[in-house]
């Protein structure tokens, strides 16, 4: 047992005893340290005005990834390096992402700036990255700016994080590694007392029975949920449980039946992962909020908190994901639809923790669509999110799954349209009406601040023809607007 | 004797306007150590002030306050309600109901009621969501359309008129007439309302204030508190972006930090929640535009008949000059032979809407272009052809106030030079054919004019203080009454005032904005900043050069012409001396080197009464043509390419102006895009955070962009350097992509008008392709 965090800053370690179960990285950081580099813009992960850099080792290699401080708990640091805009320049000499930001006229008010010295610094020490515009803006699309319209911002980007690394963090870039390694120990982190705690379990039945003990405590992985019901909604969490230390639970495992993801991989670590179950799931999976939140938040932790914001289980479910379930007693497995009982309700015991999730692959004969309508195209929420997957024998469909977000208060699937569309022909339109006319009895849609009710179910209609259509033979780039700046996947069915 | 410098001498001798040089705090912004308010330290026994407010009452009259559960709770050391004003209890700009702390009343969702003042801003903030607030709902008046049923107004209606629209409109060879709906915007500046008070001695108090405008946060604060004016400082070195939503805005929280001080005589912070800010501050104004035109088969225009019916919200605040300046735009760049424009200023029960980036005046061109967009798709005819052909030109120059556009000759030309660099009628013909070859994506195309009068149309706001002092040993203090909001003023005057003296940048120190400096000041907007204070600057400059020169002139006996400020010297006949010696010797000679500069622009004859006069001293000009693809199924909608180009005179700075113009582009297509303000039927404001709110981000950025500045002959007024101001204009660059996602819905269903509302939202779009659709089905 370990009564402190630890963590890198500056290339010396952090020792701190004295950590809140609700503090954040940023009032660490803003209040405690007084480093005020570091901003506040929206408080909830959107803006990006608080990004920092945060390194760990990661198979063995350093890996910096851009965080939201603001929603990142201070404990949730054990462990990494934090790097912060302070920490960049050598001898007062700018770094050069920061250089090249000044050289372009990157920074207008100078607000937004440090987050996006930040993004850019994780961006400059990513390996294996394609030179290109679309790079950058996947990287950041987290961070928002109003004054610069983002050209320059862009720019410099191009010319400076593709450069060979060269800065302070690549000089002592071995001496980090074996400080990360020292800090990484198997001991289970508690701080406070039974009535007001921040705790890191290091094995899952040490969560089941600390849980088990504490089955009032929130169970927190990468806070991009529940970092909001601090900020937001200013909830008093005495009891937070941290998931990131449990060894193996982050696991991602390819076999030829499917992906195995276990509770606390990140959208980030499962992406290139579910781009080979499907290049449409990759392309969801980066408008998937942005950099920063889904190198924190977790794919887990999406299905877990039930949030009905989340863009990934109409997806999952459609391609048929179990989920699996695990308490002190016993554990279980379920096909992911059934987990959602209703608006805010989970099939989840009171002391029962998600520990992962079975995705399967498709079949030969099988293909697969989905889309995302949002006002955004990036770091948005869908009003719309439609997921399909058709079984396909002598161009008939003989099984269909057709899964909604946005359509109800969970993710859900379309019955009667699904048992409409079996037997329809992809060679004969006419027989695909049946299926979309179904939608009009298996939803009732609302009207909220993303979209109105009647949209909802024009769009769900659309995007239920729109896959048909493509699967069918039209080809992606005249039905999507987007598919210029999707890989070139081939989506044959 | 030196003969006097020819104008391109004089330019090529320039060594500091119109180059490119970076931001005057780039450097700072990248290191992080820029300061804004929320980073000054604090003293020790700084205090945090949180706002209160019911989340259960749209409008209503309040019945209990009970705040006994607020003062117990952790961490309390005052609550302030509305008997804590010793002053009086009124934030407005001008017209007064904008209350600090409701006292009877809930106005609107977000009205405050209380504020907790606490050790630490989380305890001041659980605080505030104890207080029990009783309130008697009153129906709220929502929209526009039920102020007008209702015939409630914050300000009286006002109109142009000329000619007999009424008769033109008889005599037009056909007629349309239609209505559009334009959408509001938040400002979402990224660093949100802030203000600190420390106070001073005998009652006085220094407030740390975000604001575009410290006189009136000064002001505001001596009202508020009962004191003189004299007693408040207000200082802002910089802002984390402004655009229009730190004009009046912020006034309530400076006071309420201000309140918080003087009852605990305590330094006292207020740093709204984002959400909160969302929620309590004004925004751009959203209207319904009823529109009618009379025009003949060539598409030139008759008559235009149009009613701007704007959601002013619960009060006046700058509704007045913000609906004016819709009127002075509602022409775009088109002579309207006979027009009666008129405006309601409707009074809502939604929070009190503000000035933002173009102060009502993209709205107003909107509309022109919705006009321009329904006669060229009526008569079949390429809108770009019907937009030139209704241009402002010799004969038809005057605009419906009266103004003539000198410069009609710079809008065609920019307008051709883009239209050729564009390759508009090339892509026309392509996009054509896209269109006739896919079902379901269809591409648009338009190319958009902006002409944008530059002045504040209230005559009183056009004049402008600096303080230029000359130490001994050459450097220059520098400070003016504009404030700095990343726009580059601070950096555009130093230069100006470099030039002047002829010494480096790093001679001339920026220092905050400061009303015990240069005082009675307006605020920095209506593009008018540079315009305004870098002449008081280049003014007080050149009052102490001139004072030197005469000493100078004394001391060698020689004539002013043979002395020459540069390079850091002074150089008198043939001799050269650094300006430090010069102002060692001119301080022993007890010559002042210090001087308040002022500036005044000149020409403004605008009578609002009357409706006659000249509002502008001049027009800035500017073209974009923007290509999108849609989606027919969805509604969703890419912008591919846009070209801009933008007439700012001489630049003194073209790489802050070239800034200027692409965010202000980008901002305003996410005004027409995605940006959509959403209240739900109670009238809660539903998009009050990134969450849901959302501004563009980087991959909204069209995939090419092109932005060139005009190559002008100078601003033909005498202007700084003969620049044109650039701040606001660009924002209705992004009228073409409005226009253009206008022109794709419209292939659909040629000859039909599209009734495409902004924000063109994927659900805006859809709706417009559904109707043109259900048209063609049923003709």
């Amino acid at each position: 047992m370990r009564d402190t965090i630890r963590f890198l800053k500056n290339g010396e370690m952090v020792e701190l005893e004295n950590v809140g179960p609700t503090e954040t990285v940023l009032d660490y950081l803003r209040l405690r340290r007084r480093d005020t580099g570091t901003k506040e813009g929206c408080g909830e992960g959107d803006c990006g005005a608080c990004t920092v850099a945060v390194g760990r080792l990661i198979d063995g290699k350093l890996i910096y990834q851009p965080i939201n401080s603001c929603i990142q708990l201070l404990g949730m640091l054990d462990g990494a390096e934090l790097v912060t805009v302070e920490d960049l320049t050598n001898d007062e000499k700018l770094h050069p992402v920061q250089n090249a930001l000044v050289e372009f006229h990157g920074s207008q008010c100078g607000f937004c700036t440090p987050g996006f010295v930040m993004t850019l610094f994780t961006l400059y020490h990513a390996d294996s990255k394609e030179e290109s515009r679309k790079t950058v803006i996947e990287w950041l699309a987290g961070n928002l700016c109003r004054c610069t319209g983002y050209r320059p911002i862009v720019e410099a980007a191009l010319d400076a994080c593709f450069e060979t690394v060269d800065d302070v963090f690549s000089w002592r870039a071995n001496q980090t590694r074996e400080k990360l390694q020292e800090l990484a120990d198997s001991r289970d982190i508690f701080i406070g007392d039974s009535s007001k705690f921040f705790s890191a379990p290091v094995t899952l039945d040490g969560l089941a029975a600390f849980y088990g003990q504490h089955p009032d405590a929130t169970l927190v992985a990468g806070a991009t949920d529940v970092g909001l019901w601090i900020t937001k909604q200013l909830r008093d969490l005495p009891k937070m449980i941290w998931l990131g230390r449990i060894q193996g639970l982050d696991r991602v495992e390819e076999s030829p039946s499917g992906v195995l993801i276990g509770a606390t991989a990140t959208f980030e670590a499962t992406e290139a992962a579910m781009t080979r179950l499907s290049p449409d799931l990759g392309e969801l999976w980066k408008r998937i909020g942005s950099k920063q939140v889904r190198a924190s938040g977790t794919v887990g932790g999406n299905i877990a908190n039930g949030s009905p914001i989340g863009d990934s289980p109409p997806a999952l479910i459609a391609l048929g994901a179990t989920l699996e379930l695990q308490s002190a007693e016993d554990s279980r497995a379920l096909p992911l639809e059934e987990f959602f009982i209703d608006y805010g309700k989970q099939d989840r015991g009171a002391d029962e923790f998600v520990t992962g999730l079975f995705v399967p692959r498709l079949a030969a004969n099988q293909a697969f669509r989905c889309y995302k309508i949002s006002k955004r195209f990036d770091q948005d929420i869908s009003s719309v999110m439609g997921a399909f997957r058709f079984t396909i024998v002598d161009n008939i469909i003989t099984d269909a799954r057709v899964v909604f977000g946005g359509m109800a208060g969970t993710p859900k699937r379309a019955g009667g349209s699904e048992a409409a569309l079996k037997g329809a022909s992809l060679d004969d339109p006419s027989t695909w009406g049946a299926g979309m006319q179904s939608l009009l009895t298996d939803y009732t849609p609302m009207t909220d601040m993303r979209a109105s009710a009647e949209y909802r179910m024009e769009t769900a209609r659309a995007l239920l023809a729109k896959a048909l259509m493509e699967i069918s033979g039209t080809p992606a780039k005249d039905l999507r607007v987007l598919a210029k700046r999707e890989a070139d996947h081939d989506r044959a069915a | 004797m030196t003969a006097p410098l020819d104008q391109k001498n004089m330019e090529m001798s320039l060594k500091h306007v119109r180059k490119p040089l970076a931001h005057d705090s780039a450097e700072k912004h990248v290191r992080g150590t820029a300061t804004y308010i929320d980073d000054i330290v604090e003293p020790l026994d700084t205090l945090h002030v949180v706002p209160g407010w019911t989340r259960q009452a749209v409008r209503g009259r309040i019945q209990s306050v009970d705040l006994e559960e607020v003062e117990k709770a952790s961490g309390v050391v005052a609550v302030l309600t509305a008997e804590d004003i010793k002053g009086i209890n009124d934030c407005s700009s001008a017209f007064g109901g904008d209350p600090v702390l409701a006292e009877e009343e809930i106005l609107f969702f977000g009205q405050v009621v209380f504020a907790v003042v606490a050790e630490t801003r989380e305890e001041a903030r659980k605080a505030t969501l104890k207080a029990k607030i009783d309130v008697k709902p009153i129906t709220p008046i929502l929209t526009p359309e039920d102020a007008v049923d209702a015939d409630t107004t914050v300000l009286p209606d006002y109109q142009f008129r000329r000619g007999s629209p009424e008769t033109g409109m008889q005599a037009s060879e056909e007629v349309l007439s239609g209505s559009m709906f334009i959408g509001g915007q938040e400002h979402f500046y990224l660093e949100g309302q802030v203000a600190m008070a420390l106070p001073q001695e005998d009652g006085g108090m220094l407030v740390h204030t975000s604001t575009q405008h410290p006189t009136e946060v000064q002001h505001t604060v001596a009202k508020v508190l009962g004191v003189p004016d004299a007693t408040i400082t207000a200082e802002i070195r910089r802002m984390g972006g402004g655009f229009g939503g730190k004009e009046s805005q912020a006034n309530q929280w400076a006071s309420l930090a201000a309140l918080a001080a003087q009852k605990t005589g305590r330094t006292c912070k207020l740093r709204l929640d984002r959400d909160d800010d969302m929620i309590m501050t004004g925004k751009r104004h959203d209207f319904k535009v009823d529109w009618k035109v009379g025009y003949d088969t060539s598409g030139k225009i008759r008559a235009v008949d149009m009613e701007f019916l704007a959601r002013c919200g619960y009060s006046a605040d700058l509704s007045l000059g913000v609906n004016d300046r819709t009127l002075f735009h509602s022409d775009s760049s088109y002579f309207y032979p006979d027009a009666l424009i008129r405006s309601r200023r409707l009074r809502t029960d939604t929070c009190s809407n503000t000035a933002f980036r173009g102060f009502g005046g993209p709205q107003g061109m909107l509309a022109a272009e919705r006009l321009i967009d329904a006669i060229a798709i009526t008569l079949g005819k390429d809108p770009l052809d019907v937009r030139k052909l209704n241009f402002y030109d010799g004969e038809r120059n005057l605009t419906p106030y009266g103004m003539p556009v000198e410069e009609y000759e710079v809008m065609h030309d920019l307008i051709s030079q883009i239209e050729e660099s564009s390759d508009y009628w090339q892509r026309r013909d392509e996009i054509k054919e896209f269109n006739e070859n896919n079902a379901v994506l269809k591409k648009g195309l338009a190319l958009t004019p902006v002409k944008f009068g530059i002045s504040f149309t209230l005559k009183h706001l056009n004049q402008a203080g600096a303080l230029v002092h000359l130490y001994t040993d050459g450097s220059v203090h520098l400070n003016h009454g504009g404030t700095e909001m990343g726009q580059g003023l601070y950096q555009k005057v130093a230069q100006v005032v470099a030039e002047e003296f002829g010494v480096s940048l790093d001679k001339v120190v920026i220092t905050a904005t400061n009303t015990s400096k240069v005082p009675n000041t307006g605020p920095t907007a209506a593009s008018s900043g540079t315009d305004l204070n870098a002449m008081a600057a280049k003014n007080a400059a050149q009052v102490i050069k001139g004072r030197l020169i005469e000493f100078l002139c004394e001391q060698h006996q020689c004539g002013p012409e043979a002395v020459h400020f540069g390079d850091n010297k002074v150089i008198v006949g043939d001799q050269s001396f650094a300006l430090s010696e010069i102002a060692k010797l001119a301080h022993m000679a007890r010559i002042q080197m210090s001087h308040a500069g002022f500036y005044a622009t000149p020409g403004i004859t605008w009578d609002r009464e009357s409706v006659t006069g000249r509002p502008f001293y001049y027009f800035a000009f500017g073209g974009a043509c923007a290509e999108v693809t849609i989606d027919t199924m969805t509604g969703e909608m890419t912008v591919d390419r846009v070209d801009i180009l933008h007439d700012v005179g001489h630049s003194l700075n073209p790489a802050i102006d070239v800034g200027q113009i692409e965010g202000g582009f980008v901002q305003g297509m996410g005004w027409l895009t995605t940006e959509e303000l959403v209240w739900d039927e109670q009238g809660r404001l539903r998009t009050h955070a990134p969450s849901t709110y959302k501004i563009p981000t980087a991959s909204d950025l069209p995939e090419d962009f092109r932005v060139k500045l005009y190559e002008s002959s100078g601003n033909p007024k005498e202007t700084v350097y003969r620049s044109k101001a650039v701040g606001e204009p660009p924002v209705m660059l992004a009228n073409a992509v409005f226009c253009a996602i206008v022109d794709a819905v419209a292939s659909l269903n040629p000859g039909e008008v599209p009734d495409l509302h902004a924000p063109a939202t994927p659900e805006s779009i859809m709706r417009a392709v559904q109707d043109l659709r259900r048209r063609k089905a049923g003709s």
